[in-house]
C-alpha cells in the first residue's frame, strides 16, 4: 500500500494552498529536443493505471513528433529500488522524468537533488523538496459523481457495490461521491463496500465482485485497476459496472455502461510543451473533468436516454464549474454537520478525507 | 438458506468454483510427490497453463481447446524439470524454484498483446430441471464441466493410487526407489510420467483461472495459487480425499473474506489471507507430534534423486 496513499492526497491540498506561482524558477530558453522518460509501477499491459500513463507518453510522440523522444521502464518496484531506475534515466540524458506512482516519491526527490538540470514530475505525491520537482494528480471523485448518478438510476435491487482498493482519501472521496449522487436520484439506495487491499489483482477483484453480486448488488463500482470485476459482472445478466482508469471498451455495451478514464495526455503535452518553449515552471497540478484529466467514457445504449442525459448534465455542470460534487447541506456519517447549505468542500478537507458521508453503513477500516 | 446475511448455497457454489485451480494443481502434485519427486514449480506450470490456455482459447475460439492446450503446455513445461532432475540429477528444490521464476517470466512474454481480451465463455452444464431444485440447484447444478472434471479426478487419483497396480508402483518408487529398482521398475521413467501428469494438471488449473475464474489474461495472474496448492498437498498428508477437503477449506477462506465484507462484517482481511498457511502449520505440527513423529505420510524418498549406478 504505497501507491497513492493517505499523505499523498493530504499534501496535494497543502501544495495547492502554497500556490505554484511562488515556486517559479528560471526556466531559460526552450529546448530543441526533449527526452521524456517514464517510470511505471506495473506492466503497460495492466489495462488500467500504467496503460493510461503509457497512452499519455505515446500522445507526446504524436504531438511533438521528432522533437520528443520517449523512454520507459515497466514494473519498477516502489521504494529504494526505484532510485536506481530513476538515476539511470537521469544519466541517460532524460530532460524530464515522470514517476507515475505514489511510492516513487522519496526516490524521485533524492535523485532530483543530484540532477538539478533534469525536471522531475511525480504523480499523486506531495513532496517537492527541490525546485526541479513537480507533482500532479487528478480529481477522480468528479467522475465518480457521474457514475453514481447512473448507478442510482440503473439499480433495480437498490444495492450498489463498491470495490475499494485501500482505505485512503482518494478512494473514500470516490465512495462518498458515488453514494451521494446515487442517493440523490434514488433515496432507497444502499452501498456495500468490499476492500480488496490491492490496486491490481484480477482474482481478488473477481472474488470481491462475485461476493457483491451474491449479496444482490446489481451495480458495481470499482476502484481497482483490472477488468476482472466487469468480467465477473458479465456472467450475471442485469449486473452493470464501469470502466476504471481506462475505458475497458471490451465490455461494452454491457456490463460496462460507462467509464472513468484517466487521461494524462493533456498534462504530459502541456509539461513537455512548456519545456520545449521555455515556459516550464514547477507546479502542483490537481485537475479534473474541466482540465481533461478525468474523462467520462461513452455511455452505452444499455442506459436509457433520460439517464444518460442526467449523467451528462452532471458531467457538464462539473466541467463548467457550476457544480461541485460535494455541495452542502451534507452531514458526516455520524450525523455531525459537515457542509452548510450551498457550501462546497475545500481541497484540504477532500485531500485528507477520512470519513463517510451520512447514509453509508459500515466503517472505514483502520489503516 | 441464509445465515448471517450470507446465502450458504451461493457461498458453497462460489467456493466450489474458486477452489478448482488449487484442487487440480494439488491433485497433480500429490501424484508427483507420491512418486518421490518434490516439484516446487507448480506456480510456474500453472501460469504457463494460464497463458497458453488463454491464447489457444482465443485463437481457436474454443474454451475446451484452451483447457487442452493448458494441460499440454503445462506438461511440456514440466518436462524441463524432469530433464534436469531425472536426467541430470539436479537438486529438485532449486530446479522447482527456478521453474516457477522462469514460468512467470516467459508467460508474461508470451502474453504480450493478449491483455484486455475476452476469452470465449465456458458455460454451465445443462442440468435441466436439476438447476431449479431449491438450495441444491444453485449450489451444485449450475457449474461448468471443469468443476465436475476436477471432482472426478479426485476419485480417479484416489482409485489409481490405492487400488491399482500402477498406483502401487508409483508409491513403491516414492517410498524406496532402491527397492523398486531392485524389483526391476524403471524409477526415473515412472517419475517422469508422474511429473508430466502433475504438469498437465497444474496447467489445466492455471487455464481455469484465465478462462473461467477471472476470465482474462494479466501478468502473474496466478498470484501464489501454486504455493497454496503445494501447502494443500502437505496439509492433506498426500491423500487425494483430503486434498479435496483442503482445497475447499482454502478456497472457502478465499471467497469468505469478500463475502463477509459484502454482508457488512468488519473483519481484518489480513487474518483471512494468512489463515490457510496458519492452518497448514497447525496441521503439520499436530500430525507430526502423534505416533512417534512419522505419521505425516510423507513419501520416504521425497525429494531424493535416483540413479541406477548407486
Amino acid at each position: 500500500m504505497k501507491r497513492r496513499t493517505l499523505l499523498a492526497s493530504v499534501a496535494i491540498g497543502l501544495g495547492l494552498a502554497l500556490g505554484p506561482a511562488a515556486m517559479a524558477q528560471d526556466s531559460g530558453a526552450g529546448l530543441e529536443k526533449v527526452k521524456a522518460c517514464f517510470i511505471y509501477v506495473g506492466p503497460i499491459g495492466d489495462g488500467g493505471w500504467t496503460f493510461q500513463h503509457h497512452q499519455g507518453a505515446l500522445a507526446l510522440k504524436e504531438e511533438f513528433g521528432d522533437r520528443v523522444e520517449i523512454a520507459w521502464q515497466e514494473s519498477v518496484p516502489e521504494g529504494a529500488d526505484a532510485e536506481r531506475s530513476i538515476t539511470q534515466f537521469a544519466l541517460q540524458g532524460c530532460n524530464i522524468i515522470f514517476t507515475t506512482s505514489f511510492g516513487f516519491m522519496d526516490p524521485t526527490n533524492t535523485v532530483a537533488a543530484q540532477f538539478p538540470d533534469v525536471k522531475f514530475e511525480h504523480a499523486t505525491g506531495y513532496k517537492r523538496e527541490h525546485p526541479n520537482v513537480s507533482t500532479y494528480d487528478a480529481r477522480f471523485y468528479e467522475g465518480r459523481a457521474v457514475m453514481g448518478t447512473i448507478a442510482g438510476h440503473m439499480t433495480k435491487s437498490g444495492k450498489i457495490g463498491y470495490i475499494g482498493s485501500y482505505p485512503i482519501p482518494e478512494v473514500i472521496q470516490g465512495i462518498n461521491s458515488s453514494f451521494l449522487h446515487a442517493r440523490k436520484v434514488n433515496p432507497e439506495v444502499t452501498l456495500s463496500v468490499v476492500w480488496a487491499y490491492t490496486w491490481f489483482d484480477p482474482a481478488k477483484e473477481a472474488d470481491a465482485a462475485k461476493a457483491l453480486i451474491d449479496q444482490g448488488v446489481d451495480v458495481i463500482l470499482q476502484h481497482t485497476d483490472s477488468t476482472a470485476p466487469l468480467a465477473e459482472a458479465a456472467k450475471t445478466p442485469g449486473v452493470i459496472g464501469f470502466g476504471q482508469a481506462s475505458d475497458m471498451a471490451a465490455y461494452k455495451p454491457a456490463p460496462r455502461v460507462s467509464s472513468i478514464i484517466d487521461n494524462w495526455a493533456p498534462y504530459y503535452i502541456k509539461r513537455v510543451g512548456a519545456l520545449l518553449d521555455g515556459s516550464y515552471e514547477q507546479s502542483a497540478a490537481w485537475e479534473g473533468i474541466a482540465g481533461g484529466e478525468v474523462e467520462i467514457g461513452e455511455i452505452t445504449e444499455a442506459v436509457p436516454p433520460e439517464v444518460k442525459a442526467a449523467a451528462e448534465k452532471v458531467r457538464d455542470d462539473i466541467a463548467a464549474g457550476t457544480y461541485h460534487p460535494f455541495t452542502g447541506p451534507l452531514n458526516k456519517q455520524d450525523g455531525t454537520p459537515w457542509l452548510a447549505e450551498g457550501e462546497t468542500a475545500d481541497d484540504g478537507t477532500l485531500a485528507g478525507m477520512n470519513f463517510y458521508v451520512e447514509g453509508i453503513t459500515g466503517e472505514i477500516p483502520k489503516q | 438458506m441464509i445465515i448471517g446475511g450470507i446465502d450458504i448455497a451461493v457461498l458453497f457454489a462460489s467456493l466450489m468454483v474458486g477452489s478448482v485451480p488449487i484442487l487440480l494443481a494439488a491433485l497433480g502434485e500429490t501424484v508427483v510427490e507420491r512418486s518421490g519427486v518434490l516439484n516446487l514449480g507448480v506456480e510456474g506450470m500453472m501460469i504457463i497453463g494460464a497463458v497458453s490456455g488463454f491464447i489457444a482459447a482465443v485463437q481457436l475460439d474454443n474454451p475446451v481447446a484452451g483447457f487442452l492446450a493448458g494441460a499440454v503446455c503445462g506438461a511440456l513445461f514440466s518436462l524441463i524439470f524432469a530433464a534436469l532432475t531425472q536426467g541430470l540429477l539436479a537438486n529438485q528444490v532449486a530446479t522447482g524454484l527456478a521453474l516457477t521464476l522462469f514460468g512467470i517470466g516467459i508467460s508474461s512474454l508470451a502474453g504480450q498483446g493478449y491483455n484486455g481480451i475476452k476469452p470465449p465463455a465456458t458455460f454451465a452444464l445443462p442440468m435441466g430441471p436439476l438447476r431449479d431444485i431449491p438450495f441444491l440447484g444453485p449450489m451444485l447444478f449450475r457449474h461448468d464441466w471443469v468443476v465436475w472434471f476436477s471432482l472426478f479426478m479426485v476419485a480417479a487419483v484416489w482409485f489409481v493410487l490405492n487400488r491399482t497396480r500402477a498406483g502401487l508402483i508409483i508409491r513403491a518408487v516414492g517410498e524406496s526407489h532402491e527397492a523398486a529398482h531392485a524389483l526391476g521398475y524403471k524409477v526415473n521413467r515412472i517419475r517422469l510420467l508422474c511429473i508430466l501428469f502433475g504438469g498437465a494438471m497444474a496447467g489445466m488449473g492455471g487455464a481455469y483461472i484465465s478462462l473461467v475464474r477471472v476470465p482474462q489474461w494479466t501478468d502473474n495472474m496466478t498470484n501464489g495459487v501454486g504455493w497454496i496448492a503445494l501447502a494443500i498437498v502437505v496439509f492433506a498428508s498426500w491423500r487425494p480425499g483430503r486434498v479435496l477437503v483442503g482445497a475447499w477449506l482454502f478456497g472457502g477462506l478465499m471467497v469468505l473474506g469478500p463475502n463477509l465484507q459484502a454482508a457488512g462484517y468488519r473483519i481484518p482481511v489480513e487474518y483471512l489471507s494468512m489463515a490457510p498457511y496458519l492452518i497448514t502449520i497447525v496441521v503439520l505440527v499436530v500430525m507430526s507430534s502423534g505416533r512417534r513423529g512419522r505419521a505425516t505420510g510423507a513419501p520416504a524418498a521425497l525429494g531424493q534423486n535416483f540413479h541406477a549406478s548407486r
